[in-house]
């Protein structure tokens, strides 16, 4: 299969590349940009007039349900959420049931996306079996199965001697360690920012600083035990703060924000909004505004869709009791567009954050347009404006704070492999 | 995003709570709650403003003198009165609080007082209700608990009609208090120009301040030349989350005695919603004392609750 993509612009951060150039694919690898490579002739054309061409998407954190949870999703359905989200690498957090704390679930999940055939699925494995934070998982053997990385997702450790040698361990082999940073403690049983929004509505809050004291030991422990860590979903300007200053000593530090947060504060709740129930929670302004500026300076690397499929029945509770999160593949891109638009930064950032960025945490080889990588690309029409309705997701979860509002900004095409896996109709 | 509250002409719809209603309508309340005072004065202590309607009590969490006092207003306008104490059997069943509020539905009740012990948990009924039925809200979490709120400023507009030169100060736990909540939306949309809070500071929410009070850690720069005291409850189990080392000490720097009430003006009213703690937030000479106000709390409650009922119900 030869395809030639013409007349788009092309946007490849990691090759410093934001120009009109056609590309030209054949058996599913790039073998030409700009130049048609001797003896093409194409089988299909993609007129990419007046769109970017970028590399597909790479979302760091997409809860797909399985195993476990098939009331909210299931791969399929997530899957091909990805793809009509141009995203085609994601990495997802253990906290599945069971944990992805064995080989075999990992395997089973690898081989089941592979079937598939609709992203690249990268599994984070359990930092400790169970989630438990008390004994360490086989970390090599997790990463034979195909784990890239090893997380706690969302549980919070609280024993910092296993913290301590967890990292010890994980640094032995290189392996990176994605954590978002909660203390469990200041956290207990909170559902929102501890600040005059949850003062007025008697929600339980979490204050600011239960993320800034978890950043200060997992930084001071990635520090001494000389270990690379990746700060999941940053939600507070004293994180940001902190990473800075971390960055500035050589702490192997990265770290990401949710597209939720770079747009919504505590406010959002409005009359108890369950879909505003996000974890970590919405803060204020003053973090958000943090957050945006987080990014633009890098001391943010990337941003996550944080995409948690939730069904109907999960959020139809008061607040405190509806399941935390919100869908958030198809959401990506025109949420990172949105925040260049109001933060004055290029197109080109924005498309990094969400390709070159978050493939380099993951240090996988996706994420970019080289000459003989795969052909995994995405192509989007930055101006288009939608609405977002429950009905148009391909996400089996229809849960979002964003529903009714107007996005910037579509996937038309997303391929892999040079295989077109999604076509905007 | 629509008030809930209220209707598309603004007329009270839900009474979810006080924050985000117009001051005309606390003041339509507190008006018609004054009508209904004389009504319990009477032999027949009955008006018909209700007959042939149902108000259905529901309470996910338990009370006896929330309920009652319901119960008795609704009774006075002749509405019929059903109690359900769902409490927490129905949801231990794996019911969820729409299955019940749906069955509940379907047995025609013109009006739905609820209980919940989940912030937010009546507004989240109130936004799946048909168009017909109307929502007061009993208490939700730590949320609103509006008709004690109204019926505390009716009791401070009787005492101190001229709510516009007040000094009020709220006393005790107000993190955990939708009471205080509810208070302080009343007083400040009525025009009290100072409301204090009075408390630790382990039992103040955050940026509490923002709400539009002022904040004091110690009663007797608290209390100076206040007008009104009202009396926060102290729950128990307070003392075993770190929030505070005992009901002694809690007694000794914010518990309410004859010593502390000197403070304030000589004429200043102490009022509390019950049930009270005495010899913990209040002491008993205090509480039973010339300038308590607590039992006419009590009564003006019931009229308070009529008035909201009659509104809502479209008979006043």
């Amino acid at each position: 299969m030869k395809i030639h993509i013409k007349n788009g612009h092309l946007i490849d951060p990691k090759n410093n590349i934001d120009a009109k150039k056609d590309v030209f694919i054949v058996a599913g690898k790039i073998t030409g940009i700009d130049q048609c490579p001797d003896g093409f002739v194409a089988n299909q054309t993609i007129d990419a007039t007046g769109l970017i061409v970028a590399p597909g998407f790479v979302d760091l954190s997409a809860r797909l349900r399985e195993p476990g949870s098939a009331h909210h999703a299931n791969l399929k359905s997530e899957l091909r959420a990805a793809a009509a989200g141009g995203i085609t690498s994601l990495a997802c957090p253990p906290d599945t049931n069971p944990i992805l704390d064995e080989p075999g679930l990992v395997e089973m999940l690898k081989h089941r996306a592979k079937l598939l055939n609709l992203a690249h699925v990268y599994p984070l494995g359990a930092l400790t079996r169970k989630l438990e934070g008390k004994l360490l998982t086989e970390m090599c053997a997790l990463t034979e199965a195909g784990c890239v990385g090893f997380s706690q997702a969302d549980v919070s450790m609280t024993d910092t001697q296993v913290l301590w040698r967890a990292f010890e361990y994980a640094a032995t082999f290189g392996y990176t360690i994605f954590l978002r940073a909660e203390d469990y403690y200041l956290a207990k049983e909170g559902v929102a920012h501890d600040g005059e929004i949850a003062s007025r509505l008697g929600l339980k809050g979490i204050p600011a600083a239960a993320e800034g004291l978890a950043i200060a030991s997992i930084l001071r422990i990635a520090h001494a035990t000389n270990t690379r860590v990746h700060l999941c979903r940053l939600s507070t300007a004293e994180g940001v703060d902190l990473v800075r200053q971390a960055k500035q000593q050589g702490v192997q530090v990265t770290a990401d924000v949710s597209a939720q947060h770079c747009h919504l504060t505590d406010h959002d709740i409005g009359y108890f909004n369950a879909h505003a129930n996000l974890k970590p929670p919405l803060r204020s302004m003053r973090d958000k505004n943090a957050l945006c500026l987080g990014l633009k300076d890098g001391t943010i690397d990337a941003i996550c869709s944080d995409h948690t499929p939730v069904d109907d029945d999960a959020k139809l509770l008061p607040f405190a009791e509806a399941e935390a999160g919100a869908t958030g593949l198809e959401l990506l891109l025109p949420l990172a567009l949105k925040w260049a638009v109001d933060n004055q930064a290029s197109l080109f950032d924005a498309v990094a954050k969400i390709t070159s960025q978050p493939a380099k945490i993951l240090a996988i080889t996706g994420g970019h347009l080289s000459l003989h990588a795969d052909a995994d690309i995405a192509i989007f029409n930055p101006t288009l404006e939608w609405t977002v309705t429950a009905s148009q997701f391909k996400s089996q979860g229809k849960n979002t704070p964003f529903l009714g509002l107007a996005m910037l900004g579509r996937t038309q095409t997303t391929l892999l492999h040079g295989q077109i896996t999604y076509q905007h109709s | 995003m629509r008030n809930l509250q209220l209707d598309a002409d603004g007329k009270l719809k839900h009474l979810l709570t006080i924050e985000g209603l117009p001051k005309k309508i606390l003041t339509q309340i507190l008006d018609s709650a004054e009508t209904f005072v004389g009504v319990a004065e009477r032999d027949i202590k009955k008006v018909p403003l209700l007959r042939g309607k149902t108000v259905c009590n529901i309470f996910f969490e338990n009370s006896t003198r929330t309920r009652t006092t319901f119960e008795i207003a609704a009774k006075r306008l002749s509405a019929d009165v059903i109690n359900l104490n769902v409490g927490t059997s129905s949801q231990s069943k794996g019911e969820t609080i729409l299955d019940t509020v749906d069955n509940l539905i379907a047995m025609h009740a013109d009006m739905f007082v609820v209980r919940h012990s989940q912030s937010g948990a009546v507004h989240f009924i109130a936004q799946h209700m048909p168009e017909n039925i109307s929502i007061i809200n009993a208490g939700d979490g730590r949320h609103a608990h509006p008709t004690q709120g109204l019926l505390d400023v009716f009791t401070v507009r009787r005492y101190k009609p001229d709510m516009h030169n007040l000094r009020v100060a709220l006393v005790g736990d107000v993190l955990h208090s939708r009471v205080a909540r509810s208070e302080i939306h009343a007083l400040t949309t009525l025009g009290v120009p100072e409301v204090r809070v009075i408390a630790p500071k382990t039992l103040l929410p955050a940026d509490v301040g923002k709400l539009g009070v002022q904040v004091f850690h110690d009663m007797k720069a608290g209390l100076k030349d206040v007008d009104v005291v009202m009396m926060l409850r102290l729950q128990n189990e307070r003392m075993t989350g770190a929030l505070l080392p005992s009901a002694q000490e809690y007694f000794k720097t914010f518990g309410l005695t004859q010593e502390k009430l000197s403070y304030a003006k000589p004429d200043a009213i102490v009022m509390h919603p019950g049930p009270m703690n005495r010899g913990v937030e209040i002491d008993s000479s205090v509480a039973d004392g010339s300038q308590s106000v607590i039992l006419p709390q009590v009564t003006y409650g019931i009229a308070v609750r009529m008035a909201v009922m009659a509104i809502l119900g479209g008979g006043a």
